[in-house]
């Protein structure tokens, strides 16, 4: 089976083709985003750090934003950093899958001179873009990201149960997947222990879930009430671990291959169903998935989070008949027949993963179409 | 549709309402593994996506749902009673 896909300079295969706009730091938002509104068909990719971090939270931030502009759905990227030091570092990283990169600095040129040179810059590279065309990809190159937000008791029982069946075939067509939500496999933490496919992973999940934990746990603060979130509750969710085992009906049922730092990308010519450290919040989590290479991504929701991401297109699911209904500008695939027993799950499962070829294909996502492009760093403690 | 809830596997202690339920209302529930069947009389309203108790159990009691444990009862259930974080907390946290 093959979809159309974008096979990018290392040979990774993308099912979008921006022109990425990204700034080292929160200082060079303005000159990208200026550049944007001049070069259409760029996207610009604006947050809000990047200056006095130090140690692993740096080296989280550079490996977030280096492999988003790796990612396969990225066609080039053109940097811009407050100094030159820091711009080449980034522009370097992402120079290394192969594609093209341009990097400019502000100091010592003054934001409307970055302007002129990174939009000229952008333009060459929009015109390069342009002329990448799709070309037939297996399955088995596709690296798909999940995670689930605004759970309720539905995805429990429909949305997350759907995508499960999905994650399954992708990974028996060879393709790589991703998931991750660590604090909130709390009740379940042993079901994907146990799903790990030798010791070494298991202690590497592990490890990664206690630490987490513990992190959590450190500060003294009472979790009732943030997780799960307002939104579970009125969905009918009353604990964590109910929340918990919902959201790991998702992960299917294949063994564990690899347990991922956030934004890591697995070694080349690996495949399989990942775990990768990361917080629940969803613009957090997809964001890191997007940089540790995942091209599309799968979202069951219950009550109805809204979110996309700018790089990743990133597919609804909900089995909640009332969000289907109220928020039907927001979901791509309504699974809610599974609580009505009108839909099997074998055929919810069939639908949606003839959505994801569709979309692998250039079909726009709900979100994409709304514009949401939620962008999120993920912070490892204050800068200094 | 004749049922008004599910119950993901047997022996779980717990069903989720799939439409909104009214108290004092006779429901049916079926068991998502087998398609078997149970009724109970909703002794309180319970909303769509919200927990109805298919079993008795003491206060400090372990509740079951997919088969696992979802945390303790901090009031005794009945069959019938709308469960939520009035009288289920987390083990966890």
């Amino acid at each position: 089976m093959v979809i159309q896909g974008f096979r990018r300079e290392n040979g990774k295969v993308g099912v979008r083709n921006h022109v990425l706009l990204l700034p080292v730091d929160d200082l060079s938002n303005a000159v990208c985003e200026t550049v944007a509104k001049q070069v259409p068909g760029t996207l610009a990719l604006p947050h809000a750090y990047g200056r006095l971090q130090y140690g692993e939270d740096l080296e989280l931030h550079f490996r977030t934003l280096i492999g988003t502009g790796r990612n396969a759905n990225v066609a080039a990227a053109v940097v811009v950093g407050i100094e030159p030091n820091w711009t080449a570092r980034l522009a370097d990283g992402i120079a290394e899958s192969g594609k093209p990169v341009e990097a400019f600095s502000i100091e010592g040129n003054g934001d409307l001179e970055t302007v002129r040179r990174a939009s000229r810059a952008a333009q060459r590279l929009v015109q390069h873009a342009s002329e990448v065309q799709r070309e037939p990809a297996e399955l088995s190159e596709l690296t798909i990201s999940i995670k689930c937000g605004e759970s309720d008791t539905t995805t429990g029982l429909a949305s997350c149960p759907t995508v499960g069946r999905v994650v399954d075939r992708f990974v028996d067509e060879g393709a790589t997947v991703f998931f991750g939500e660590t604090p909130e496999l709390t009740g379940g933490e042993h079901l994907i222990a146990a799903r790990c496919v030798d010791e070494t992973v298991r202690q590497e999940f592990t490890a990664m879930y206690d630490r987490y934990v513990h992190q959590i746990e450190s500060t003294g603060a009472d979790l009732l009430g943030s997780q799960p979130t307002q939104g579970n509750i009125a969905g009918g969710l009353s604990t964590i671990e109910e929340k918990a085992l919902g959201n790991i009906e998702k992960t299917g049922t294949k063994p564990v291959v690899g347990a991922l730092d956030r934004a890591q990308a697995p070694a080349n010519g690996t495949t399989g169903l990942y775990f990768m450290d990361s917080s629940s919040a969803a613009a957090e989590h997809i964001t890191l998935m997007c940089a540790g290479g995942a091209v599309l991504h799968l979202f069951p929701t219950g009550q109805g989070n809204v979110i996309g991401n700018p790089v990743e297109p990133v597919l609804k699911i909900t089995g909640n008949p009332k969000t289907a209904a109220t928020m039907s500008e927001h979901i791509d695939h309504d699974v809610s027949g599974l609580l009505s027993r009108d839909l099997t799950l074998d055929r919810a499962g069939e639908q949606l993963f003839d959505l994801c070829l569709r979309t692998a294909n250039g079909r726009l996502t709900c979100a994409e179409t709304l514009g949401h492009r939620e962008f999120v760093l993920t912070r490892l403690y204050p800068s200094a | 549709m004749t049922h008004k809830f599910l119950i993901h596997h047997r022996g779980d202690h717990v069903g989720v309402a799939v439409v909104d339920i009214e108290s004092g209302e006779r429901v049916q529930g079926v068991f998502m593994d087998d398609d078997s069947t149970v009724e109970v009389e909703a002794r309180a309203a319970v909303p769509l996506g919200h927990k109805i108790a298919i079993a008795s159990l003491e206060p400090g009691a372990e509740v079951l749902e997919y088969s696992l444990p979802i945390g303790k009862t901090t009031a005794s259930f009945e069959p019938g009673t709308y469960v939520h974080t009035h009288n289920l907390r987390s083990a966890r946290w």
